[in-house]
């Protein structure tokens, strides 16, 4: 090595460790990932150099999708961590496979506030899901276990019972055949860059045919509006109105890449779907929105009727609205 | 040898119950939705959680996802989950893990479903209690005991009320029984739909809209409902008008029905008693709807109404021109009612002989009920015994709860 490199080098690394004091630069502890325990503290996995600010030290890296999951208004922050020396995989325009010791993190934020962060770890005999709880100070959070309720106020000056959700609930979203599994980072739902920049840095293969498909949500007004609303379903609703998965047995089948109208819903009549059908025949009504369970039941934040049935308080209008334009423009 | 007899011994006791299963109690009071949920999560398999007497309340549906965990009440009456201020989730209690047993509690006004058990073999509801306590209302959730997509499903001393689709539900389900339960005030008191290898014995259904329904529905994971024996049930009086919300299949079931079968392969309806059901006592339908399925059969085929009693059926039936009908047939419609439908390979409807029943001849599937031309019952007797190989739930599952 160069006399001047080293210099640099250690120049870097002393700045470093005298931003985050003398134990030297934060990292993630990977045992805590990988090991068998449930750890009661967000803390412990090290994942922020500043956790109430979310600054992630290095190896966490931010990421966003497209079309995100609704939830009750919540600021969502995404990051993901794959363990140095290993690499993630491509797969399709799905689901990147991720290798044992990946960490996503998902932080979710209401008026500035830090309120949860929840995890899913990668161990050896498969994937993870865990609520954590933001304390008052914003300086950790907690294990949630069992889940947990809190009031959060609305933009409008309302207030509503925020759910956190337990372990549990957390696998009835994140599961197919009985495993658990990631939601949010397929490749259709990734930004082109960032994937480039994860394969650049060695920690992807390659980047994935058929990225970056699902259109941005913030543009839905100017793009086609059926891919707006696929996408949206896709990533609203798909993990459990699929094959396999928490909805399977109603036999409706959201995924962006199902093209058969009458598996996502088009004159499909439910199943088991109680009073949730609203007095209506068919989950869509090609042209009639207002007569379309689907509509109905993502326009209702009341138990029993409200979809999604777990993490909705609020109705998104957003949603509601593209669908409802989607289904109206549908041919009759 | 000491040794040896030593280690058997252990080998034997750890084979029935882990050596380090756990009883939990849990008692009901503040935080129950928390410690209940958290004692759900972290028990073992293996391990029994123990519910105290009193009332539970709680805030958000509850889950269970161990396999081999019994959760066990005081009793129906002394351990009640109460969800009457349930602001989440579509069900009460929702187990997705197998070999679970649930006993002696019972679940009030969840807001969705009472108990739903999916993708969990081998479980077992044994003395559970669903009740909306406000009576049969619409706004009611759909289904009381709904185990779906599950092998091997034993329901057993049971009770559900209320429910705005089917008090006791087994769907998309084999090796099912469900026996000495008690349903009423349900538009469906008893549902098996797309199932195979279902017993439904012995059980009471009474002020339902209908008493015990066998259905097979198109456009399902699973299809092809069939081999299901109903026997030695009480089915009296349903007469609860139906309260489904509009929309619901179980929406077209006429008040007054006592065992109805819509499609399905193999059915046997043998020794129960059947009285003062005013639509039909028996009922055996071609699926009315039309569909695009082409994996379904919609008719009956092989549906055997063996030897019942009936008694003071017919007299008011839920038929649009129900009065009439009942008039030319001399005051009460006979007990069995056919729509005439099946698929002209398989015999649709086999009836003992002097079984009174009556045809609504209807020209095809789907058809108007307008555009049948009503007769008498003309079908074959059955020739031999049908179903008599093991129908119903696992052995084990019987002896889970053997006392």
């Amino acid at each position: 090595m160069k006399p001047r490199a080293f210099l640099l080098l250690a120049a870097l690394a002393l700045g470093g460790a005298a931003a985050l004091g003398a134990s030297g630069p934060a990292t993630v502890d990977q045992g805590t990932i990988t090991g068998d325990a449930l750890p009661g503290a967000l803390s412990e996995f090290g994942f922020f150099a500043d956790p109430a600010g979310q600054v992630p030290v290095s190896g966490v890296i931010p990421y966003r999708l497209n079309t995100p999951l609704y939830s009750d208004g919540a600021e969502k922050l995404r990051f993901v961590y794959v363990p140095p020396g290993r690499q993630a995989r491509s797969n399709g325009d799905g689901l990147i496979d991720f290798p044992v010791g990946t960490a996503l993190i998902k932080t979710f934020k209401f008026n500035g506030r830090l309120v949860e962060t929840r995890v899913m770890l990668h161990r050896a005999d498969g994937w993870l899901a865990l609520p954590y709880r933001w304390n008052e100070a914003q300086s950790d959070a907690q294990l949630a276990l069992a889940g947990a309720r809190m009031p959060v106020a609305t933009p409008d000056g309302g207030q509503f019972s925020y759910r956190i959700p337990n372990k549990n609930q957390c696998k009835e979203c994140h599961s197919v055949d009985g495993k658990v599994i990631p939601i949010g980072p397929k490749a259709r739902n990734l930004a082109g860059d960032w994937l480039v920049d994860m394969a650049a840095t060695g920690r992807l293969d390659t980047v994935p045919e058929g990225s970056d498909a699902m259109p941005l949500w913030e543009a839905r007004g100017e793009t086609d509006v059926a891919a707006s609303a696929r996408a949206y379903l896709d990533a609203n609703c798909a993990h459990c109105h699929r094959p396999g998965a928490t909805a399977s047995n109603s036999g409706l089948d959201l995924r962006w890449e199902q093209d058969d109208p009458h598996s996502y819903g088009v004159f499909k009549r439910p199943v088991a779907a109680g009073r949730g059908a609203g007095g209506l025949e068919f989950s869509i009504v090609p042209g009639d929105p207002e007569h379309s369970i689907l509509l109905y039941r993502m326009n209702s934040a009341e138990p029993g009727v409200a979809m999604p049935e777990l993490g909705k308080a609020i109705v998104d209008k957003d949603g509601v609205a593209i669908v409802r334009q989607w289904i109206g423009e549908m041919q009759q | 040898m000491r040794i040896l007899k030593g280690a058997a011994l252990i080998a034997a006791f750890t084979a029935a119950v882990p050596a380090w299963a756990e009883t939990i109690t849990v008692e009901a009071g503040e935080g129950a939705q928390e410690r209940l949920q958290e004692a759900l999560i972290l028990a073992a398999p293996g391990d029994e959680i123990v519910l105290g007497a009193g009332r539970f309340a709680l805030s958000d549906g509850l889950s269970l996802d161990v396999d081999n965990v019994t959760l066990r009440g005081a009793g129906t009456d002394e351990s009640v989950l109460d969800f009457t201020g349930q602001q989440d989730a579509g069900e009460g209690l929702l187990v997705t893990s197998d070999n679970v047993t649930l006993r002696d509690f019972a679940v009030e006004n969840p807001k969705g479903d009472g108990i739903k058990s999916k993708g969990a073999d081998n479980i077992v509801y044994h003395k559970i209690r669903v009740t909306w306590t406000g009576g049969p209302l619409s706004t009611n959730g759909a289904y009381g005991i709904y185990p779906v997509e599950s092998t091997g499903v034993l329901v057993d001393s049971s009770m559900v009320s209320g429910a705005s689709d089917a008090g006791i539900y087994v769907g998309q389900s084999r090796d099912i029984t469900v026996r000495g339960s008690l349903v009423q005030y349900n538009v469906a008191g008893i549902e098996i739909e797309n199932s195979r290898n279902a017993l439904v014995e012995g059980n009471l259904a009474t002020h339902n809209t209908g008493g015990i329904l066998v259905f097979d529905l198109p456009g399902l994971p699973v299809m092809g409902g069939g081999d299901v024996k109903v026997v030695g049930n009480l089915v009296t009086t349903n007469d609860t008008a139906n309260f489904a919300p509009p929309g619901n299949i179980v929406g077209g079931v006429k008040r007054g029905t006592g065992i109805l079968v819509m499609a399905n392969e193999n059915v046997l309806i043998d020794g129960n008693l059947l009285d003062t059901n005013d639509t039909a006592q028996i009922m055996v339908v071609a699926y009315t709807l039309p569909f695009t399925d082409e994996r379904y059969n919609p008719y009956p085929r092989g549906v055997v109404v063996g030897e019942n009693l009936y008694q003071n059926g017919g007299s008011n039936p839920d038929l649009e021109g129900g009065k009439e009908l009942a008039e030319a047939f001399g005051g009460a419609l006979p007990a069995v009612m056919w729509d005439g439908l099946g698929d002209g390979q398989t015999p649709a409807l086999l009836v003992m002989a002097g079984t009174p029943g009556w045809s609504v001849n209807l020209p095809r599937q789907g058809a108007d009920p307008a555009e049948g031309t009503p007769g008498p019952l003309d079908v074959p007797a059955p020739a031999g015994p049908i179903l008599d190989g093991h129908v119903g739930a696992p052995e084990e599952l019987l002896a889970r709860i053997a006392e």
